[in-house]
């Protein structure tokens, strides 16, 4: 129990710890001032802009912005769903792999270029080190960097500056705080033992004497991104349970805590941003918050374990199925909380051998969105939430409502609006969908009400752009492909265009003097009002199928 | 100078509204409003319209969508209780519009229909009903007509009975090329005289008609804050929707089917009904209240945008002060004597029939001052803005003047004297008392000083320290010197003020303030107050001022009280803050109803530990959460009329009252009403 706790605690302070410089590092990277990277950053930036002929110091209106992410997406979507299916023609295919059924081609690549990660696949025995690193990873460094630049111009937006150029912000996204980190940490990972080669599968003589082949292949670099651009597709099934990809505790400590930084620091990044650090500051703790309850939750059930087991030990015992013995119970549960808390999706243990507290945290997580959130997006929803919670407050204290003193109006809430109700579209919908047809639609290994969670947080992880899954779902079929893609785009690009949209609105908005009369938004008061209105509208959206699924399993445990 | 009437508790007000089959009338009317045409209207209602046929077929056949477990009885009371809430919102609007509707009547009835004389281009007359009226046409009225409609006078000078719409009794005094006297209002009585008037609106466009419009709610059209509401609520709406019917496939897998009838429960639980079916009703009430100031809005948005306002810019005189500034003294100088300055005073005063010029006249003759010449043979010299003073000429040839200071000084110089040295001294004294120091003079003598004495209103200083608190800045406008203004300013207690202004000082200061992203709000009756009252986001024309000065406005005040400007910035924050407290409360309620439903619907999946209120049965805890979500709605009508009261608070202050009263006690109220009318029915 302690050593738990002061694992988690560990976790969190190094997060608080970064967080107000890395802040501070992406305000001054999108601000224009110069850093210390900027001097080898910048001849490289330089190269790129001149070969791709981009003008990126113009700033975009917001049909140009959206258009530049539609096209760009587009484009790298085709281009990696035409080398997944030709992988079997192109090179560094050491264990001759063929090329996958069209609809998971298409699945894998929108949910890579989608930030996502889903895998309805296992990475080892499905694609060569080509796609997973040249197709794949690429991805992942560009669909993190789009997520970032959205979210900074969502910020430049809000705050009254041009939204920006959405090609300068994607690179400089990749050159200044991308590729950097990945580069140490990717070394930091090799030298814990992760490994980093094209060598082919090794093969092996167990002690019964059978043969056994043993995957390896590229990891470190991939491992690296793949937590800190929140995209969480493990270059094998298993993803960061596998002793290559996570080996011991000071890789999780360090997965963890990286795939944590970039949202949470964000936030920061807005405050500093607005002109308003101490805002920034109270909607860190805010999310903070949230964050240690629901770990708490999470933690607390898996160390009560689960009643029937312990019924028959006649003592408590944490819950250790599904669990990497090397991580136990606490860094487990305080990993699936943060991975669906930040869209991350990697796992280090099975999220279908949580107890039922840690299926609704996760689920909870997917359907909030905003305890960290997305790689960029997360931050954004926040402030839609903030947006909305605004609008309430404002009209309570008789003023027409305004957020950094710009109007809130109806193009504002119509947006916001939108947001509100592309999630559960996005994930009610095809989940009944499936579970009307549960025979031939939904492959569901649980039944009852664990089913519906199995169900409900396929969906959800798509729309969340999370990529996490709760598995034991016999996923790669046609119907589950197709269906979670449209999940995918309509989590996506659905909420990109709000933002951008909304954000080049309040551009144009004449700014009103604050006065005795404002709603000051940077009050601890005003947060908690947040809070509050992110729990009730999450909450009454969702509670339904929370109920159907981990808290009538909770109940009916025992 | 206005004519300002008493204060505003003397006035009989606009004709008094007849309430007093109020409800029965709204009973029958939200019948009527049952109508899907007119209920596709409230998006939010008009789905628990659906929802309520839905369930009266199924109390009809309860299988009819297959085999489901609720009874047909159950399923008809679900009916009743969801046909009472619709008919309770529409109520709630009927109510609202009722009251409306009463005090245009009451309106209405003070316009009857006349005949005019309508001058044709020959100078011949015609006799014309007033509906045949246009706008430029002149008609000729005489006493004991009736002013056809709003006009303004062209020639004549006659008294006219204005007591059917600013309620005072006194007749007001007419004549042309006058800031004050010139327009008349159509239904008033010209009871002297005769008038020739020029029409400035077309029949049912004037401003009675225009309030009955707006009082009515026929011609609401939705404010802009009232449209993202709507929006939001539709959205919310929306997303219920797809909650609740995507609700059937997991529930059937878990061999928990869910009856239509539950279904529609819980959807229409969700739904924001409370504020859903009281927006219209809060909307109308907002400019009812609007109305029983006695203000004519030209439409719903200024009024809320009085809400918005951060600057009121203020003319002193009417607004701050009393309109009369007395005489309070005469101080000599140059060696002269008081006596003799009150004769002078006297003289110079005796043609001026301004409250001033009158005031004067009472302290001289209190004083024992007569007048030595013939009051026949001398003339008197009307103030003009330009020479800024007014007098007499003597009949053996003198010219006695007060004036502004300056104004003065000139003219004795202008005559071959000079000012003496202790008139500075004699200036500054008064100045300093906040009075407004008028020079007398006879020829190219300076005798002396007279100190108009400045009224604060009552009460004033305190309304503006609640306006600083809500944020609102005062700026004050005036023509006095600068001394004078800032000891007004200072007692009076506004932000800022700018002494000898002009009227294009005037639209300057809002344009400054306006590009600073401030709305602004200012009142004014004269046509040179127009581009200014059309330049300003809120312009309050007071009725007694010219017509183009009531063109510009978006409001008009028919008491001609500048003041209102404060009363209607209150309304304004009162309109949203009802709109806002009640959507709070709406969705906060929702808690409790899941809390209640849930447990219900999945009975039998093993989670009744949820029915943490411990509800009778599944049956009654539907049905208590129903009849609570139906309750609520006329049990918060009065809230919605009257809206919630503003307090002159702080917007942290004001949100911390209103979240720990509608969000919190919108969380826990329902939590108590629906355990006691669930022990209600299970009494049963």
């Amino acid at each position: 129990m302690l050593q738990g706790c002061v694992q988690i605690a560990l976790t969190l302070a190094i997060l608080v710890a970064i967080v107000p410089f890395f802040g501070r590092y992406m305000a001054q990277v999108f601000s224009g001032q110069s850093t210390r990277l900027g001097a080898i950053a910048r001849p490289i930036e330089r190269v790129l802009f001149a070969g791709a002929g981009v003008a990126a110091k113009r700033p975009m209106t917001g049909t140009q912005y959206i258009s530049a992410v539609l096209m760009s997406n587009l484009v790298m979507g085709a281009f990696v769903f035409l080398i997944l299916m030709t992988q079997e023609r192109l090179p560094f295919n050491s264990t001759g792999l063929s090329a996958p059924s069209w609809d998971l081609a298409l699945h894998t690549a929108i949910s890579f270029v989608t930030n996502t990660n889903q895998q309805h696949y296992s990475g080892e025995t499905t694609y060569t080190y080509f796609s997973q690193v040249g197709a794949l990873g690429f991805l992942m460094f560009t669909s993190a960097a789009t997520g970032i630049a959205v979210a900074i111009a969502f910020i430049r937006g809000l705050t009254g500056q041009a939204i920006g150029n959405f090609y300068q912000d994607l690179v400089l996204s990749i050159t200044r705080i991308l590729l950097p980190i990945s580069l140490v940490g990717a070394i930091a990972l090799l030298i814990a033992g992760v490994p980093e080669t094209l060598g082919a599968p090794v093969q092996a003589t167990t002690p019964e004497g059978a043969l056994q082949w043993i995957a390896r292949g590229p990891v470190a670099h991939f491992e690296i991104i793949k937590e800190l651009g929140e995209n969480g597709g493990g270059f094998f099934g298993i993803n960061s349970a596998h002793p290559f990809e996570n080996p011991n505790n000071f890789t999780n400590l360090l997965e963890t805590v990286i795939m944590m930084i970039i949202p949470a620091s964000l936030i920061i990044t807005y405050g500093i941003m607005a002109g308003n650090p101490k805002q920034g500051w109270l909607i860190f703790w805010m999310v903070f918050g949230l964050y240690a309850i629901l770990s708490a939750i999470a933690a607390i059930g898996e160390f009560w374990g689960n009643p029937l087991v312990n019924n028959v030990l006649g003592d408590i015992q944490p819950n250790l199925e599904g669990k990497e013995t090397r991580f136990g119970w606490a860094l487990t549960a305080l990993w699936a909380v943060s991975t669906t808390g930040t869209m991350c999706g990697a796992v280090n243990g099975m999220h279908d051998s949580l107890m039922a507290p840690g299926g609704f945290v996760t689920l909870a997580n997917l359907f909030l969105q905003i305890i960290w959130g997305g790689q960029g997006t997360g931050t954004a929803y926040l402030f839609v939430f903030l947006v909305l919670a605004v609008f309430l407050t404002g009209l309570m204290v008789g003023r027409t409502p305004e957020f950094l003193g710009r109007k809130i109006e109806k193009r504002e809430i119509v947006l916001a609006s939108l947001i509100l109700l592309i999630h559960p579209i996005a994930i009610l919908l095809p989940s009944a969908i499936t579970l009307a047809f549960p025979e031939t639609l939904s492959n569901i290994s649980n039944p009852g009400f664990h089913g519906i969670s199995q169900v409900a947080y396929e969906y959800a992880s798509a729309a969340a752009n999370n990529g996490s899954g709760f598995e034991g779902l016999g996923d790669n079929t046609l119907w589950w492909n197709l269906s979670t893609s449209f999940s995918l785009i309509a989590g996506r690009y659905v909420p990109i265009i709000a933002l951008i949209l909304l954000a080049d609105g309040m551009t144009r908005k004449q700014s009103v003097p604050e006065t005795n009369g404002t709603l000051r938004t940077d009050t601890v008061l005003f947060t908690g009002v947040t809070a509050g209105v992110i729990i009730i509208l999450g909450a009454l959206t969702f509670l339904p199928i929370l109920v159907l699924g981990p808290v009538a399993e909770a109940f009916n445990l025992g | 100078m206005r004519q300002p009437g008493g204060p505003r508790q003397q006035r009989r007000h606009t004709p008094k509204a007849n309430l007093s089959d109020l409800y029965q009338r709204a009973f029958k009317e939200a019948l009527g409003k049952l109508n899907p045409k007119i209920m596709i209207r409230n998006p939010v209602m008009f789905l628990v319209w659906v929802g309520t046929l839905i369930t009266a077929v199924l109390t009809l056949n309860p299988n009819i969508f297959g085999v489901t477990e609720t009874s047909a009885v159950f399923n008809g009371l679900v009916t009743l209780i969801l046909l009472f809430t619709v008919l309770f919102a529409n109520f709630a609007e009927a109510v609202a519009e009722g009251r409306g509707r009463a005090q245009a009547d009451a309106l209405r009835s003070t316009q009857t229909k006349t005949y005019a004389q309508r001058i044709l281009a020959d100078g011949s007359m015609e006799m014309v009903s007033s509906a045949d009226l246009r706008r430029g046409d002149r008609v000729k009225v005489k006493a004991g007509d009736m002013i056809p409609a709003d006009g303004e006078v062209l020639d004549g000078v006659a008294s006219v009975d204005e007591s059917a719409i600013t309620g005072e009794s006194a007749p007001v005094l007419k004549e042309p090329n006058s800031d004050v006297a010139s327009s008349v209002t159509g239904g008033t009585r010209i009871i002297s005289d005769e008038l020739i008037i020029r029409v400035t609106a077309d029949p049912g466009k004037g401003f009675i008609d225009r309030m009955i419009a707006l009082v009515e709610g026929a011609e609401r059209s939705k404010t802009p804050n009232e449209i993202a509401l709507t929006v939001l609520l539709a959205v919310l709406t929306l997303v219920f929707l797809i909650v609740v019917a995507t609700l059937p496939p997991p529930a059937n897998y878990i061999n928990s089917p869910v009856g239509i009838t539950l279904l529609i429960s819980l959807l229409v639980a969700l739904i924001p009904t409370t504020i859903g079916g009281l927006l219209s009703a809060i909307g109308i009430a907002g400019m009812d209240r609007v109305a029983q100031f006695n203000v004519v809005a030209t439409s719903g948005r200024a009024v809320e945008a009085c809400g918005d306002i951060n600057t009121l810019v203020l003319d002193k005189t009417g607004t701050i002060t009393l309109g009369n500034r007395l005489a309070e003294e005469f101080i000599p100088v140059n060696g002269h004597s008081r006596a003799e300055v009150a004769a002078i005073a006297l003289a110079a005063s005796i043609f001026d029939t301004t409250p001033e010029g009158k005031s004067i006249v009472r302290l001289a003759e209190g004083m024992g001052a007569t007048l030595d010449f013939d009051r026949q043979k001398a003339e008197g010299v009307e103030f003009s803005a330009r020479t800024r003073m007014s007098g007499t000429d003597l009949p053996d040839g003198g010219e006695a003047r007060k004036g502004a200071v300056d104004a003065i000084r000139g003219f004795v110089r202008s005559r071959g004297g000079q000012a003496p040295e202790d008139l500075g001294r004699a200036y500054e004294r008064v100045s300093n008392l906040g009075g407004t120091p008028l020079a007398v003079c006879k020829d190219d003598d300076i005798y002396g000083v007279i100190y108009l004495k400045d009224i604060i209103k009552p009460g004033i200083q305190e309304r503006f320290d609640q306006l600083r608190r809500m944020g609102v800045r005062t700026i004050m406008l005036t023509g006095d010197n600068r001394i004078t203004a800032a000891v007004i300013a200072k007692e009076a207690g506004v932000d800022e003020f700018i002494a000898e202004a002009t009227p294009e000082d005037k639209i300057q200061v809002i344009q400054q303030e306006q590009a600073a992203g401030k709305l602004v709000a200012m009142t004014g009756d004269g046509t040179n107050d127009a581009p200014a009252l059309a330049q300003a986001n809120v312009g309050l024309a007071m009725n007694s001022g010219t017509q183009a000065a009531k063109e510009a406005a978006n409001m008009v005040d028919l008491d001609s009280d500048p003041t209102k400007l404060i009363d209607l910035v209150t309304i304004g924050k009162q309109l949203l803050i009802t709109r806002g407290a009640l959507t709070t409360f709406s969705l906060a309620n929702d808690i409790a109803k899941y809390f209640a439903i849930i447990p219900a619907m999945f009975a039998s999946a093993g989670i009744g530990s949820l029915n943490i209120m411990g509800l009778h049965s599944p049956q009654s805890a539907v049905l208590s959460a129903l009849i609570y979500n139906a309750l609520i709605i006329p049990a918060l009508i009065p809230l919605a009329l009257r809206g919630v009261k503003f307090r002159p608070l702080s917007a942290n202050s004001l949100l911390q009252r209103n979240i720990l009263v509608y969000g919190f006690g919108g969380i826990i109220a329902p939590f108590v009403a629906i355990k006691v009318i669930d022990l209600g029915i299970s009494a049963f």
